[in-house]
């Protein structure tokens, strides 16, 4: 059903509307394919996220009360970005953010590339 | 055809007032709406009388005064930007404002970074962009007593209460700021104007060149390195990562415009801190959006701009951690 609203609203929009609403739809389209891949991706991604923070900052909790223990310490500075475990941890949360929020940005683009995924290029990468 | 909106039509009757005003007998024709959101409206329109037709803009928008201000000493001072025709008084029933001249060229960053027919232009922008932030840095601050001054520690400060206040953990942005207190620079020994959102996308470009330099309404005092740290983010280099500078350019080129200009030396090493510093602000800025859309200003687009958010912690891990 959303890939049916995304389509309409990529079919209805520019011919009909003022530049800026014909912005808009073409924005809203958009919105509705993030909707999608969130669906299929958060659910897995989210669980993973979790099982690396428990075990970076040895606790248990919801996954906005893991982030936001992990936010405090490196804030203070008793964990670090350059620690290998919190890094990978921080690559492996933020690629997976990237496959929901924005699939073709250049800057991940680039990291699958620089982590030798195949075809870096393909969009669908991550669904 | 469109009907009129009220707004369209309270606006089409202050502006034919004032065109007659700025072109002697001109009518206003084809009125159109560019871009906008709640506090702030671009619109394009024709002043047509029997001499010809004249393109040109009105902005609306609280800092209107301010902006047109910035453009006329911007233009003293050798840098690009649309002549200022008339700023909006309390008479105009238009509310805070200006309209300037329509300058025809290209805008948008993603053309401007793979435009063919750009290609010969695009090879000098970035040594371009250098002499015009000298101009920029030139303009003396004290016509500007009123626009915020902040030290590097401030912005941080600032920036890391914005962020706190979205009340969302985002440990990568968490590590950014500790980077930049870590490293944070001593307050600039010369204050300068900044632009503030000097990058691709608020340039117009034509096959000669930089046109204009538009957009000053974040413009404030500061150190000027800010303005060069903010044209290298990644987000404003359309998908042409290897081009540092918009996309377009290299930072070598861009420092040794800027020099040439006047500006004083810049070394590449003193820009990452900038360059940090300025994906963080665009990452604050985008998280924030959300709380924007939940109050001020409900469109689809803030709604959907949070989400860039993710790109700027992808480019944080790149710069800090890659």
């Amino acid at each position: 059903m959303l890939k049916a609203v995304a389509a309409f609203l990529r079919s209805a929009g520019p011919e009909h509307a003022q530049p800026h609403i014909a912005y808009q739809l073409r924005v809203a389209a958009n919105v509705l394919d993030l909707v999608t891949r969130e669906l299929a991706i958060a659910p897995m991604e989210n669980v993973r996220e979790a099982g690396r923070l428990r075990a970076i900052l040895g606790r248990d909790g919801s996954l906005e009360e893991l982030n936001t223990a992990l936010a405090e310490a490196l804030d203070r500075g008793t964990l670090s970005i350059l620690s290998p475990e919190v890094r990978d941890h921080l690559w492996a949360t933020t690629l997976a953010k990237l496959s929901v929020d924005q699939p073709t940005y250049s800057g991940y683009r680039a990291a699958l590339a620089d982590r030798g995924h195949a075809n870096p290029k393909d969009p669908s990468y991550g669904l | 055809m469109n009907t009129l909106t009220s707004n369209e039509v309270g606006i089409a009757g202050g502006l034919s007032k004032l065109a007659a005003r700025i072109v002697p007998g001109a009518a206003v024709l084809g009125l159109q709406r560019l871009s906008g959101g709640a506090t702030q409206e671009t619109w394009r329109f024709e002043a047509v009388s029997p001499e010809g037709r004249t393109t040109m803009i009105l902005r609306r928008a609280p800092s209107g005064d301010i902006e047109a201000r910035l453009l006329s000493a911007a233009r003293d001072c050798g840098v690009p930007v649309p002549l200022v025709r008339h700023v909006l008084t309390s008479a105009d029933g238009l509310g805070p404002g200006f309209i300037m001249d329509f300058i025809e060229g290209e805008t948008l960053g993603g053309r401007i970074v793979k435009s063919e027919a750009l290609a010969a232009a695009r090879a000098t922008l970035s040594r371009r962009c250098g002499e015009i932030l000298a101009r920029v840095h030139a303009i003396d601050p004290a016509q500007f007593p009123s626009l915020r001054s902040s030290t590097p520690s401030e912005l941080v400060q600032h920036w890391k209460d914005q962020y706190r206040s979205t009340q969302w953990p985002r440990p990568v942005f968490a590590s950014a700021f500790r980077w930049l207190e870590q490293a944070c620079p001593a307050p600039s020994v010369r204050p300068c104007l900044v632009h503030g959102d000097f990058r691709n996308g608020n340039l117009i470009v034509g096959a000669d060149g930089i046109r204009a330099v538009l957009d000053w309404e974040l413009a404030h005092i500061g150190d000027p390195l800010e303005d060069i740290g903010w044209l290298c983010v990644n987000s404003w280099r359309f998908g042409r990562m290897d081009k540092v500078v918009g996309g377009f350019g290299d930072l070598a080129d861009l420092i040794a415009g800027y020099h040439q200009a006047g500006g004083a030396p810049i070394r590449v090493e003193s820009c990452k801190w900038w360059e940090v510093f300025g994906t963080l602000r665009w990452g604050v800025m985008c998280a924030t959006m959300t709380r924007a859309f939940r109050s001020t200003d409900p469109t689809v687009e803030r709604a959907a701009i949070a989400r860039r958010a993710s790109e700027t912690e992808i480019d944080l891990l790149r710069l800090l951690a890659g």
